[in-house]
């Protein structure tokens, strides 16, 4: 046993080293690998060259989220329908092919399961914690909620996992971000993160992987750690990192993949050996105070331009950075923002509630809170709620969070990625404002020329009622 | 992987900081299922500004970009480095990278050298009328001006670039400590096997 006071993040890196080169470069075990469709096909085909085969398929999970239609899924009859688009109906087809040459689990587009990797690996208890978990996709970070080591790879990686379960890689510096105090009303686990982001910068994580601690995240819901998690990324750290709790036993517990009988007994029990010890050290260490921060929301085209809602656009010459003011100058153009404005006056014409980010069952019920008995205003011209999951789809509807927004003026659509990068045909058309609660707002990111906003679920709904952004605590009465 | 061990040629002085992996290959051209012609998306949104570096006949093929902090953040696809191998790029010069970004560079033969703002400054004057040589041997940037700076670059990956070395052949040499690994977490946590 180790007797040096040692981090969650130094436990969970140390239960995955299979072989350390001379150089300090780790081989380290790969417990959970989700695939998708986008960043596998070539993975898949660099294996077929090359005569190998998948290690473990059984540690193995596919499921497609970025290209499918949010529309209907089946016909009347349940028959399957086609994908219009003809690249994106290949890439699927490339997906559902090789999942089962390679004997790999896969969740069809029309399962009641498929979701967003990145909502179904939690929901499906595939991603546990304390396990090192990977996606060629960089919002794998999300799982890091769960108290995994869980961050996003690129293709190449991708193969090297499929071949070989494992990935080489170089230890990272830790950073603990520190949260503590109470939420006010109307606060919510995106305004924490963006709050956060907004503070270290889109590079400040860049080399750490970071630890969220404090009383404002142990009181957080399993959604709402995910979604903080979930954006570590954009701060430029790989994986953000939360220690596994009473919350999350309580959450996994039961959940189609996750241990059970003895096995859990023997789960929870190493889950318990995980938090950081005391007296173990961080290579960095950022506090806030969860009093100052407000709804928060970006005005440019970083995740780092984040102004509280009772802001103004900031006027780039008051940047100190030589560098920021030039992008700050870009970004405002591209954004159609003058200095000086108020954000609350600024106007919206799309409403976005989805992604891996906010897309889960608390997330919809707190933009359902805000629409409630409301209308989304007329200059609206396009209104999506977005279920991560089919699972989360059909607990809404079972608890009339469906018609709540389709009353309102929303339309309530399948589960995808959708909006958040518009692989899909959900798109933001150029030089209108999307009020969204995906995790990027740069350039072209929701369609070419769009201009996004990241928000909380709660201050999307906002928005959608007001027509412009707002103050959700105005709105609902209580400041 | 092709081996690299120089780059020499004129740069592209991009300049701009937090260059994000949708301003490199936006996402409609990720619907591709090979590696191969994604040159022809690669920064989209900053070709469609007049003046852009990237259709200056100046640097019509360099075979470097120098950029601002953070080039490569946002999402983890791989096709930004196919992006830009596709174009002719070998070498990314910033202040900084990100992490998931420089990886996916590497293991497509695409060196980033990190140096100081100040040198990238430097760089960025220089590149627009001559051209610059990296040497990975060496581990320097210099220019005909007699500049020279040296990067750091974890020895791993400059032992696996200037060998061309494939990953996933040397990891399978260690196919028995996988393995063993295997064994021993079967033992320890049971509740890992899906």
């Amino acid at each position: 046993m180790n007797s040096k006071p040692r981090t969650l993040y130094e436990k969970i890196w140390d239960a995955h080293v299979v072989d350390k080169r001379d150089d300090g470069t780790c081989l380290i075990y790969i417990d959970r690998h989700l695939v998708h469709e986008v960043t596998s096909p070539q993975a898949f085909e660099g294996l077929r060259v090359a005569g190998r085969k998948v290690r473990r398929p059984d540690l193995t999970l596919a499921v497609p989220d970025h290209n499918l239609p949010t529309t209907p899924r089946v016909d009347a009859q349940g028959r399957r329908l086609p994908i219009a688009d003809p690249e994106s109906a290949q890439q699927l087809a490339a997906l559902e092919a090789n999942a089962p040459a390679f004997g790999i689990r896969y969740i069809d587009a029309t399962a009641p399961e498929q979701g967003i990797v990145h909502v179904v690996g939690p929901e499906q208890g595939f991603s546990l914690p304390g396990t090192t978990i990977v996606c060629g996709d960089s919002h794998t970070a999300a799982h890091g909620g769960l108290g995994a080591l869980a961050f996003g790879i690129g293709t190449s990686e991708v193969e090297h996992v499929l071949a070989t379960q494992t990935l080489l890689l170089k230890q990272s510096k830790t950073m603990e971000i520190r949260v503590d105090g109470t939420l006010g009303f109307g606060v919510s686990p995106k305004d924490v993160v963006l709050a956060i982001i907004g503070k270290i910068g889109a590079a400040g994580g860049t080399g750490y992987v970071i630890e969220y601690t404090g009383d404002v995240i142990q009181a957080m819901s399993v959604e709402g750690r995910l979604t903080v998690s979930n954006m570590s990324i954009e701060g430029g750290a790989r994986a953000g990192l939360i220690a596994p709790d009473e919350t999350i036993y309580a959450y996994l517990k039961g959940k189609p993949m996750a241990p059970a009988g003895e096995d859990w007994e023997q789960a929870t029990a190493w889950w318990r050996t995980l938090p950081t010890d005391i007296g173990a050290t961080y290579d960095a260490v950022v506090k806030l105070d969860a009093s100052n921060i407000a709804p928060n929301l970006t005005w440019g085209t970083s995740p780092e331009d984040v102004v509280p809602i009772t802001g103004s656009v900031p006027d780039p010459a008051s940047f100190d950075d030589p560098a920021k003011q030039a992008a700050a100058r870009k970004s405002l153009d591209y954004m159609g923002l003058e200095p000086g404005t108020r954000m609350q006056d600024v106007p919206v014409e799309h409403i976005f509630i989805g992604s891996c980010t906010n897309s889960r069952i608390e997330d919809l019920r707190a933009a359902a809170e805000v629409v409630k008995g409301r209308k989304v205003a007329d200059r609206i011209r396009q209104a999506l709620v977005v279920p991560g999951s089919g699972l989360v789809k059909r607990q809404a509807e079972e608890e009339g969070l469906d018609r709540i927004f389709i009353d309102a003026g929303f339309q309530w659509r399948e589960p995808g990625c959708s909006m958040c990068l518009a692989m899909n045909p959900d798109k933001v058309p150029p030089g209108e404002r999307c009020a969204s609660t995906s995790n990027r707002n740069f350039v072209g990111r929701q369609g070419p020329g769009a201009r996004t906003h990241l928000v909380s679920p709660a201050m999307a709904a906002a928005a959608a009622i007001a027509g412009r952004f707002a103050d959700v605590r105005e709105l609902m009465g209580n400041h | 992987m092709q081996p690299i061990k120089m780059v020499e040629g004129r740069a592209y002085p991009l300049g701009r900081k937090n260059v994000d992996t949708d301003v490199i290959i936006p996402a409609p051209y990720l619907k591709t299922i090979t590696r191969n012609g994604l040159g022809k998306g690669a920064f989209e949104t900053i070709r469609a500004e007049p003046g852009n570096v990237f259709d200056d006949p100046e640097y019509q093929g360099a075979p470097v970009i120098i950029a601002g902090d953070n080039f490569g953040c946002g999402s983890s696809r791989e096709h930004a480095a196919w992006a830009l191998y596709d174009m002719g790029v070998r070498a990314v010069i910033a202040p900084s990278f990100s992490d998931i970004f420089s990886g996916n560079a590497f293991k497509n033969g695409i060196l980033t050298v990190v140096l100081p703002q100040e040198a990238v400054d430097r760089l960025l004057e220089v590149a627009k009328t001559d051209p610059i040589t990296i040497d990975l041997d060496h581990c320097t940037v210099t220019t005909p001006f007699q500049d020279r700076f040296t990067f750091a670059i974890d020895p791993f990956r400059r032992d696996c670039l200037l060998n061309g070395t494939d990953e996933i052949g040397l990891t399978l040499t260690a196919d028995a400590r996988i393995s063993a690994f295997e064994t021993r977490m079967a033992a320890d946590r049971p509740w890992l096997a899906a």
